[in-house]
């Protein structure tokens, strides 16, 4: 798909993130407004997935897990946009009954959906677990799986991250989404010991970093990670340089917009910065 | 009263790592995880056998319940072991969100539970983990009582669709079960019938319940015997029939009190059958360093206290 497209989808995307938050009252914009591309590209370019022979098994096809289970908003517009569910059913985020529970759960059987998160620091080895199941059935897919830079403060990630290197995991890409910021502050303020790439790297992992909002970047990244994993048999890190809030100019670059809805007005000066390309919800 | 034969004292343990062996060659989907405890948890056949399918995670609990969920939800009915205060408590939220609110097909093999894990003394002896398994939705939590409902218990497991806690112990005690019989998920055992009172009970007190029972027997006091194996879901009509009967029951169990066996039927019985209730249980304490004999002694859960505690409630 050509890097134009993606952009377009990419800005639909951020529309539904600011619409689905503010008509709930409560969510993640932040985290989700950062990811955006980075999902855009991997379910629009990068994957080998679809829609319609989709089951959770994740048999015969690129399996994703969505670690911060917080980006639920981006993670579900991206889904829906992708063909998952109808995307009439993003208006319903956080509201009772709805599929799209506040963080991804597949006790309502939504779609694409391949595992319940929120928890943070467990993705990584539940991706570990179905990379390795794909290696034992000698299925070729790759399994993706995305967590924030702070939640990597957590050691569950950092036992995962050994547990991939020891069993040569080279069909498990790694995503973070490198922000720099988190609830309480920026991740170098909070808890920001140490160089993160050199962390990735003394535990065996390849490392590709790249910048998170630059589609062709993003494209590349993911394409050379996968040849370093075929390659070495040992699994790969992204780190995709992101902003925060990304596309909206008041929520940009600060993490007071973690865990926070718009106004309708902040609603309404959110969408006027973002083209709407392919129909809103 | 029925006589029970002990064919020899075997760890439950064993059971467990022979029951793995058998469903590996029965079922190809089988796969087993530990985090560097393979010798404890008797996985050595099993990881000798199928060599591919044996999965080292390191001393990394937290990990290996993520990987676990991975694994089944790709299709693989895999097998988690660990001491029990480590496959529990450690990694109660890893539980929760991956393998119970995640709904997959995880067993968590559950080995040196209690007091009787012995000498290593309390930071091991888990005294609570039926109540943290318990409280998991849908969670099913198993304790059999010897070596050969232990192998026959985790044959049931692996053939079951969902999460299973699977509770065993360290030392060797009385085997005394058919090795025949296959393990019914669900089902309360009588193991004895009597008038006079109920004994319910799970894991190795259930051979020291049938001791007290053939002691009373011998004073003209009729004891009914209920291996409660599976802990949850309970087996209300089998446990709520007995009381009906016999009209009082003790509990006894090597877990504390909060959220036992003891409390599980004491709920059951409060809403379908009351009646007057003993608990013989941990109380609300940890353990110490000891032999499992001295500490099963030490904390009164042995048939001799047994034989009291249902001459006092008669």
């Amino acid at each position: 798909m050509a890097k134009e497209n993606l952009q377009q989808i990419a800005s639909q995307v951020r529309r539904d993130i600011v619409r689905m938050v503010t008509s709930a009252g409560s969510g993640h914009p932040g985290g989700s407004l950062s990811a955006t591309d980075i999902l855009t590209a991997l379910y629009f370019e990068v994957m080998e997935h679809n829609p319609a022979t989709w089951s959770r098994d994740g048999k015969g096809q690129d399996m994703f897990i969505l670690s911060a289970g917080h980006l639920a908003p981006v993670y579900y517009s991206v889904l829906s946009r992708a063909g998952y569910f109808p995307t009439s059913e993003l208006g319903t985020l956080r509201k009772m009954g709805s599929r799209l529970q506040g963080h991804p759960s597949i006790r309502r059987s939504l779609p694409g959906v391949t595992q319940t998160s929120g928890s943070l620091g467990q993705g990584l080895s539940v991706a570990a677990g179905l990379a390795l199941a794909k290696k034992m059935d000698g299925d070729k897919h790759r399994v993706y799986v995305l967590c924030g830079d702070g939640e990597c403060e957590e050691g569950q990630i950092w036992e995962g991250a050994q547990f991939a290197t020891h069993h040569s995991l080279g069909n498990l890409i790694g995503i973070t989404d490198w922000n720099g910021q988190q609830i309480d502050g920026s991740v170098d303020s909070v808890c920001g010991g140490g160089d993160f790439q050199l962390k990735w790297q003394a535990f065996g992992w390849n490392t590709v970093t790249a910048d998170g909002h630059d589609m062709e970047a993003i494209v590349t990244a993911f394409a050379k990670a996968a040849e370093m994993g075929k390659k070495t048999n040992r699994p790969t890190m992204i780190l995709f340089k992101t902003d925060m809030g990304h596309g909206v100019d008041f929520m940009a670059g600060t993490h007071k917009w973690h865990g926070k809805a718009p106004s309708e007005e902040q609603c309404a000066a959110a969408l006027a910065q973002l083209e709407e390309t392919l129909g809103d919800y | 009263m029925k006589k029970y034969i002990d064919t020899g004292k075997k760890d439950t343990r064993s059971g467990f790592g022979e029951g793995l062996l058998r469903a590996g060659k029965a079922d190809s989907r089988v796969v087993a995880l530990t985090a560097d405890l393979k010798g404890s948890l008797k996985m050595d056949a099993f990881a000798a056998e199928f060599p591919e399918r044996f999965i080292q995670c390191g001393i990394a609990e937290a990990n290996m319940v993520g990987a676990a969920a991975g694994l089944a939800i790709a299709g693989k009915v895999p097998f988690i072991g660990s001491f029990a205060e480590f496959v529990t408590g450690r990694v109660y939220d890893q539980l929760r969100q991956e393998v119970s609110y995640g709904r997959t097909n995880v067993k968590i093999a559950s080995s040196h539970a209690g007091i009787t894990l012995g000498e290593d003394g309390a930071t091991h002896q888990t005294m609570e983990d039926i109540a943290l398994m318990r409280a998991l939705p849908e969670m099913v939590v198993v304790n059999p009582c010897d070596y050969n409902q232990t192998l026959q218990a985790t044959l049931a497991a692996a053939r079951y669709e969902g999460p299973v806690y699977l509770r065993f112990g360290r030392p060797s005690v009385p085997n005394f079960t058919d090795p025949e019989q296959p393990f019914e998920i669900g089902k309360a055992y009588v193991m004895n019938e009597g008038r006079d009172a109920t004994v319910f009970c799970c894991g190795h007190l259930v051979w020291e319940a049938l001791q007290a029972a053939e002691a009373l027997e011998a004073e003209g006091i009729s004891v009914e015997v209920v291996n409660v194996a599976t802990i949850k879901p309970l087996d209300e009509e089998t446990i709520v029939a007995s009381v009906r009967k016999t009209g009082k029951a003790i509990v006894a169990e090597e877990h504390n009190m909060a959220g036992g066996l003891g409390e599980a039927i004491a709920a059951l019985l409060a809403r379908k059958q009351p009646a007057p209730l003993c608990f013989m249980n941990g109380g609300d304490r940890f353990g110490e360093t000891g032999t499992p004999a001295a500490l099963m002694a030490l904390y009164g859960l042995d048939a001799a206290h047994i034989v009291e505690k249902v001459k006092a409630i008669l």
